[in-house]
């Protein structure tokens, strides 16, 4: 087990780190968020095309770069902590992992090098616990979908449905894209209805284990993301409790701003220690992701809501303003923290996986 | 293989070997005895230098040891004090004589070894103290008493801090001394706590003297040099504790509620994910830190998180596990089934020794964060000006 980044991953980090800083810094997220721009297009092409960040862990057979989930853990967790506006989840993580899960030679090699090269952005339509998925009649798609990760500006939508009395998989590049109004405005959804559209069947051998091995992982790239937005957070708060001055003291000295910073941190700590675990089961001990995709969202999807939130608290007045940052980071935060299912479907989830069942 | 692999073998195959004959629960000769063996077997003080008794060998080996043994009950603890705290104190601030005369027979489990720096009036504020010594001579004679003391009642010698300078500010007026445990002038109370059960002493100094030559470090330079102690008691007993018994652990409750047919409760099965992430979410945590120490990491003051993490575990399972078995917790017929309350019982202490919670929050705001500290309104005066302890009754009569 292996729960430190290797120095290859501590260099990636690095330099996604500085091209994002120095291309995507907050005034250029906040001017793309609040513009009708679903996401930075001259980010996601030197992302995708100089950086070759889309294909990181897609096979050198289909276009990618044959690096491993942990890899695209490392380049999350930056995306994280910038909040840079780019379909990377949607695109290089959902969409690429169901499709290399399925199994599917021939589709893999048609679709995955454009996605993998970010010519071609793809989403994935997660499908909603209890909902019903949309039908194929042989020719068409239809049904809603009603929340769909950068649906509205995806290029192809790998869509989930019911064929021949069994879950399939198709790409889908039609349908009619309605953007909803988002909570963060950094990450777009859109519903998607689909009325006899067509779509590519993806062959896949068990379509709803290539749905649930895509999840698990876009649970841990995910559960990246969200340390890193959590470690900019505490970074920042902190920084601002060391010069604040209120009552003739620095603010960081007061126990009760300092006892609730160093309980962030612990809580980082503990994130760090789980998504690094779960990255490494992704590539290394793949009979122990399930327990650790579920293991990841259930703690620290909460916990980085829960530091960004006092993040803001701790902020004072500030905080609350449109123009402080702090709302987009609590925003982003609880949007992530629901966006693969609230809590709670984690948590049973994991209790399935750990057998406390009946 | 390489030679610390083969070192590791080794040791696992010596600790096999030696293990094997121990009765169930070893008393002190039994102890000793392991010990002796131990040293002889050359696995005491393997990081110390060999002038005085130690194996002179590197880091490396020690965690290859410390891994092999992990598998296995060893009967040292009351030697514990003594290797983790004591030993390193002396190795790093003793004298030339002191490091012979003490650290050998330390290291054979001949003599055993206390820590003498609580007091019922210093406790989260140890520099507070206001146990006495005072020159006479070229000795010095000591008054007071020290609390919380674990093997007080075996132990030969002690590692105390004293004011020796009343006049200086609180860290300033402060010696460490090697005290004899025999001496007539020592008296150790055990002291009971909430267990039911007396794992700590009270121990009372009057007018017990001791030679010149038993000061470790500068007169009046005590206070850095217990500092140091602590930070290695943090480390021990977070990072410790992962290969302690859990008897709340989410094994062992998931199977209490699986026998007991509570695992249809949506509520029980969301208590036990709960206990189980807490769980790894610690593990994991003690694992990346000793990977990173490893790798040469330094660790700093990120001890006392694992320290607070792990008081936070304790409690929160035993809560839990009251949660999960209900009334049965509390109320039950033979030694087994009390388990729960009495790790119950057990859990406040993992809260408090060592350093408080709040303690270890502060360490981590002002050393890991580098948040700027309270202000202290004790530092610059003089030690005798403060209301702490008994003076501070003084000082309101």
């Amino acid at each position: 087990m292996r729960l430190i980044p290797s120095e290859e991953q501590r260099e990636l980090a690095a330099s996604v780190r500085a091209f994002l800083a120095d291309t995507a810094p907050m005034a250029r997220v906040r001017e793309v968020a609040e513009s009708d721009e679903p996401y930075d297009r001259d980010v996601w092409r030197r992302m995708t095309g100089e950086l070759g960040l889309a294909g990181l862990a897609v096979p050198e057979a289909y276009g990618g770069a044959g690096a491993g989930h942990a890899e695209v853990a490392v380049v999350m967790e930056e995306l994280g902590a910038a909040l840079t506006p780019a379909p990377y989840l949607a695109s290089a993580v959902l969409a690429a992992n169901v499709l290399l899960a399925a199994g599917d030679e021939q589709a893999a090699k048609d679709l995955l090098p454009d996605i993998a090269s970010g010519r071609t952005v793809a989403a994935f339509a997660v499908p909603q616990p209890g909902g019903p998925l949309p039908t194929w009649d042989g020719k068409g798609l239809t049904g809603t979908l009603p929340r769909v990760l950068d649906g509205a500006a995806a290029d192809l939508i790998i869509v989930p449905a019911r064929a021949d009395g069994a879950t399939a998989l198709f790409a889908v590049e039609g349908g009619e894209r309605t953007p909803l109004t988002t909570l963060d405005l950094t990450r777009p959804q859109a519903r998607v209805e689909l009325d006899g559209t067509p779509g590519r069947r993806i062959a896949a051998a068990d379509a709803d284990a290539a749905i649930g091995r895509a999840l698990d992982l876009a649970a841990v790239a995910l559960a990246a993301e969200q340390l890193g937005g959590m470690r900019r957070c505490l970074d920042t708060i902190v920084e601002y409790a060391k010069l604040r001055v209120q009552f003739g003291r620095y603010v960081g000295s007061f126990q009760g701003v300092k006892h609730r910073l160093a309980d962030m941190h612990c809580t980082l700590e503990q994130a760090e220690s789980i998504v690094r675990y779960a990255a490494w089961a992704a590539d290394d001990a793949p009979e122990e992701l399930p327990v650790a995709a579920a293991l990841a969202q259930t703690f620290v999807g909460p916990a980085y809501f829960r530091v960004a939130k006092d993040h803001l608290l701790l902020h004072g007045g500030i905080g609350f303003t449109w123009e402080h940052d702090a709302h987009l980071y609590y925003k982003r935060a609880k949007t992530d923290e629901l966006l693969l299912g609230a809590p709670r479907e984690h948590r049973s989830r994991l209790a399935e996986r750990l057998g406390l069942l009946p | 293989m390489t030679d610390l692999q083969e070192y590791g073998r080794r040791a696992r195959a010596w600790l096999e070997a030696n293990t094997r004959d121990l009765p169930p629960e070893p008393d002190l000769a039994a102890a000793r005895a392991f010990m002796a063996r131990l040293y002889d077997a050359g696995y005491s003080g393997i990081t110390w230098p060999a002038a005085y008794g130690g194996q002179g060998l590197s880091a490396a080996e020690e965690r290859a040891f410390q891994q092999a043994a992990r598998d296995f009950t060893l009967p040292i603890g009351v030697f514990g004090i003594g290797l983790g705290m004591c030993g390193p104190t002396i190795l790093s601030l003793g004298t030339e004589e002191q490091k012979k005369r003490y650290l050998p027979p330390l290291l054979r489990g001949e003599e055993i070894w206390c820590q003498l720096f609580s007091e019922p009036g210093a406790g989260s504020d140890v520099a507070s103290l206001q146990t006495r010594a005072v020159r006479d001579g070229d000795g010095w004679v000591v008054n007071g008493q020290k609390v919380w003391t674990s093997v007080a009642r075996q132990a030969d010698f002690g590692l105390l801090i004293a004011r020796t300078d009343p006049d200086a500010t609180k860290h300033r007026g402060i010696t460490m001394f090697v005290v004899d445990m025999h001496d007539p002038g020592v008296t150790v109370r055990p002291l009971r706590d909430m267990t039911g059960e007396a794992h700590f002493n009270e121990v009372y100094f009057d007018d017990v003297r001791v030679p010149a030559d038993r000061v470790v470090g500068e007169v009046n330079g005590g206070w850095q040099a217990a500092v140091t102690t602590l930070l290695h008691e943090r480390v021990s007993i977070g990072m410790g504790a992962a290969r302690t018994e859990r008897p709340a652990s989410f094994n062992v409750m998931s199977a209490a509620a699986r026998e007991r047919g509570l695992l249809g409760d949506p509520a029980v099965r969301d208590r036990l994910v709960d206990l189980y992430v807490r769980e790894r979410a610690f593990d994991l945590f003690n694992a990346r830190l000793s990977q990173e120490v490893k790798a040469g990491i330094d660790p700093g003051a990120r001890g006392s998180v694992a320290k607070l993490l792990l008081a936070e575990l304790t409690l929160s399972s035993a809560d839990s596990a009251g949660e999960i078995l209900g009334p049965e917790t509390v109320a039950y017929a033979g030694h087994d089934e009390g388990r729960i309350a009495r790790a119950l019982s057990w859990a406040p202490g993992m809260a408090l020794g060592g350093g408080t919670n709040e303690i270890m929050r502060n360490i981590i705001g002002d050393r890991v964060l580098g948040l700027p500290r309270e202000p202290q309104v004790d530092r610059d005066v003089p030690f005798r000006e403060l209301k702490v302890g008994t003076q501070a009754k003084e000082a309101g009569r």
